[in-house]
């Protein structure tokens, strides 16, 4: 029983974390679909968007939802500036230029906030705060929030994607970024706008990760960055659905590993699996193998 | 594009112009301030903090509390009449960077002794800079035994301003056998920390030795946000305490979250709870029933003359990294009183040191380990206040 008990609790510690890492690889394998780029910087977009969300509450004492508008917006813009300023201008570029720009733009975020807000970390005052206690199991209200928060921002993801007009431009472009703009897509307009909803998708993840744990820093978004993208390669890079199934498979594994084996190997676990993945199923559990023509 | 080609070439040479400029302007820079310890009437000393990167926290109240500490005595009128001029070179957080940050404090801008940085593994880096240059250093706040001794030997130019972790360890086990009476405790760990384990290490031993019981040992990375899982399992353990050796962004999660799964158990920490911010992540509910210790209590009296002057000064509550900077940089002024600019006079000053006044009580240098002697205090936390529980005395 007690076995039992504590299986549970790892399993809800599992997907709450889960769910976070998920919300990351949302927008990690967005970016990833539409222009093949591992955007490095997207740790730092979330880490962004979680300081604007923290001053919008504590300086401007906003209420959360505003807040997390508010972060979304403007770090949406922020997406598309580094769109724009570092990425677009090596659009012919190899692959490799626009990677170590990316490590490049990581560093340019991380820094650059640190000599404006200090490395201190700040403390979130706390917002959604109850547990439940259901038999013995504790589950916080935040963590429903956020678990909730991701299934909804993948339904919509998947319904812009899959059924508007611009997620046919955004698949075309992503198939063939040449053909798309023989057939009329400004496909320069379509991966701004996708760098912009990636971005906003780190900047809810970085507000609501910033109320759950209640402290954000200036280096917070490198690990999950990290995790986010083995996440995203788990469940086949490039498709919604398999980045939140990726996260939160990567969450429950954690859990388990650290409560039934050891927490040392947590980590260990985490990364072992990406390697196991790419030697198996390089196209991740979602991905569907594909012949490339030439 | 945003940058047409040519423009982006105009760019670029203007970028590469600039930093030759830059590269010439400080080789100017050097041979004319370099003679020997800057001009006649100033003593130049070295600050090597880690301004940026991971434990920029510490390094920058290290550096604060020195910077405060060189401000009252040149505002006394310095030093026979010679003020003290602090340059400050940034260690950034890595190893590689602070012998960097060393060899141009001592090279270019001649300094006649280093303080920092805060954090061991960036100290011992330096050493071997310092020690071939013969230029002594104080490390405020580096704790592992490293630090000053290596293979069995005293490094003879390096110094520590604090205790060390050994003494740490051995104290809150102790004080869980003895105060507590505890019987069985679990060790949280920070693996990615030398800090962590070695306290942990200790802690076990000596736990044993009082004949309690190390039933669990966990462990957890540095910059962990979640911290559940691990608790989880420590729950099922019903241990009697948990010790946690960690820096207190993570300590304020890790007792957050353990109360939040219902973890009863009294926790134990040492310095590196020593700050504001755990209260602040944590709560002030969550923190009752938990106990740590450090190098001061700000409530003590040895120490209000230092915290007035700091929030005077900084309108701040210094914490223990700043106070740690402030003893390193007193005691540096205090040898450079017998000693004047002569480096290898300075390090002889140092290792004589002995039952000065410093911002958090009194100490007297170990000529043997040149780790200070000094005491060590345990502190409860009470609905979000420090209150002291027991103060140990130095040794010997």
């Amino acid at each position: 029983m007690d076995f039992f008990h504590q299986l549970i609790q790892q399993l809800i510690n599992g997907v709450s974390l889960g769910s976070i890492y998920a919300l990351i690889a949302l927008g990690y394998t967005m970016i990833y679909g539409i222009i093949k780029l591992i955007n490095f910087a997207h740790g730092d977009i979330y880490m962004v968007g979680a300081y604007i969300g923290f001053f919008s509450i504590t300086f401007w004492n906003m209420p959360v939802l505003p807040a997390l508008l508010i972060s979304m917006v403007v770090t949406g813009c922020l997406g598309m500036a580094v769109e724009k300023l570092a990425y677009k201008p090596l659009r012919h570029a190899p692959r490799i230029s626009i990677l170590i720009t990316a490590i490049g733009v990581s560093f340019f975020l991380e820094y650059t906030m640190m000599y404006f807000v200090t490395p201190t970390p700040r403390t979130f005052p706390s917002m959604i705060s109850f547990a439940y206690n259901i038999g013995g199991f504790v589950v916080n209200g935040q963590q429903i929030f956020i678990f909730t928060i991701t299934l909804l921002l993948m339904a919509i993801l998947t319904y812009i994607v899959q059924k508007t007009k611009l997620g046919k431009a955004m698949r075309a472009t992503s198939f063939d970024t040449e053909t798309a703009q023989l057939m009329g897509i400004n496909s320069d307009k379509i991966i701004s706008l996708t760098f912009c909803i990636g971005s906003v998708l780190a900047a809810a993840a970085g507000v609501l990760v910033g109320i759950y744990y209640n402290t954000i820093d200036p280096l917070m978004g490198i690990m999950p960055g990290l995790k986010a993208f083995v996440a995203a390669v788990l469940g086949g890079i490039g498709i919604l659905p398999g980045a939140v199934a990726g996260g939160i498979i990567l969450g429950v594994i954690e859990a388990l590993v650290a409560g039934f084996i050891s927490s040392t190997f947590r980590d260990a676990a985490a990364f072992a699996i990406l390697i196991l993945v790419l030697l198996i199923k390089p196209s991740g559990l979602f991905g569907k193998s594909t012949n490339e023509k030439v | 594009m945003f940058f047409g080609k040519k423009k982006f070439k105009l760019a670029a040479v203007l970028a590469g112009g600039l930093l030759a400029c830059s590269m010439f302007a400080g080789c100017g820079e050097q041979s004319g301030g370099g003679a020997s310890g800057g001009n006649a009437d100033e003593i130049v000393i070295g600050s090597n903090f880690e301004l940026t990167g991971n434990h920029a926290q510490y390094g920058s109240n290290a550096a604060k509390g020195l910077k405060l500490a060189v401000k009252e005595i040149n505002d006394a009128g310095g030093i026979d009449g010679k003020k003290i001029k602090i340059v400050e070179a940034d260690s950034k957080s890595e190893a590689a960077e602070s012998v960097n940050a060393a060899t141009k404090l001592i090279s270019d801008d001649k300094v006649v002794a280093i303080v920092g940085p805060a954090v061991t593994a960036n100290v011992i880096a330096e050493s071997q800079v310092a020690t071939d240059n013969k230029i002594t250093v104080v490390a405020p706040a580096a704790t592992n035994p490293d630090v000053t001794v290596e293979g069995g030997n005293v490094k003879p130019f390096i110094f520590r301003a604090c205790f060390i972790d050994p003494q740490q360890g051995d104290t809150m086990a102790q004080f869980a056998a003895k105060d507590l009476n505890a019987k069985t405790a679990v060790l949280y760990i920070d693996s990615s920390s030398d800090y962590s384990k070695s306290l942990g290490k200790v802690f076990k031993e000596t736990f044993e030795k009082e004949g309690g019981q190390v039933v669990m040992e966990e462990a957890f990375i540095a910059k962990d946000q979640d911290f559940k899982a691990a608790l989880t399992k420590i729950k099922t353990a019903n241990a009697d305490v948990i010790f946690v050796p960690a820096y207190y962004e993570e300590v304020g999660k890790i007792v957050k979250q353990a109360r939040e799964l219902g973890i009863t158990a009294v926790m134990l920490g040492a310095d590196g709870w020593d700050d504001v911010k755990v209260a602040e992540i944590a709560g002030k509910d969550a923190l009752n029933n938990t106990f740590f210790c450090t190098h001061y209590f700000a409530g003590d009296e040895d120490a209000q003359a230092f915290i007035n002057a700091y929030k005077a000064e900084y309108n701040e509550d210094p914490n223990v990294f700043a106070a740690l900077g402030y003893d390193a940089g007193k005691m540096l002024i205090e040898a450079i009183k017998t000693a004047g600019n002569d480096p290898e006079k300075i390090r002889e000053a140092v290792e004589n040191i002995k039952d000065l006044k410093v911002g958090t009580g009194v100490i007297t240098m170990n000529k043997e380990t040149h780790n200070p002697i000094k005491g060590i205090v345990v502190i409860e936390n009470k609905d979000g206040e420090y209150s002291l529980r027991t103060k140990i005395a130095p040794e010997g």
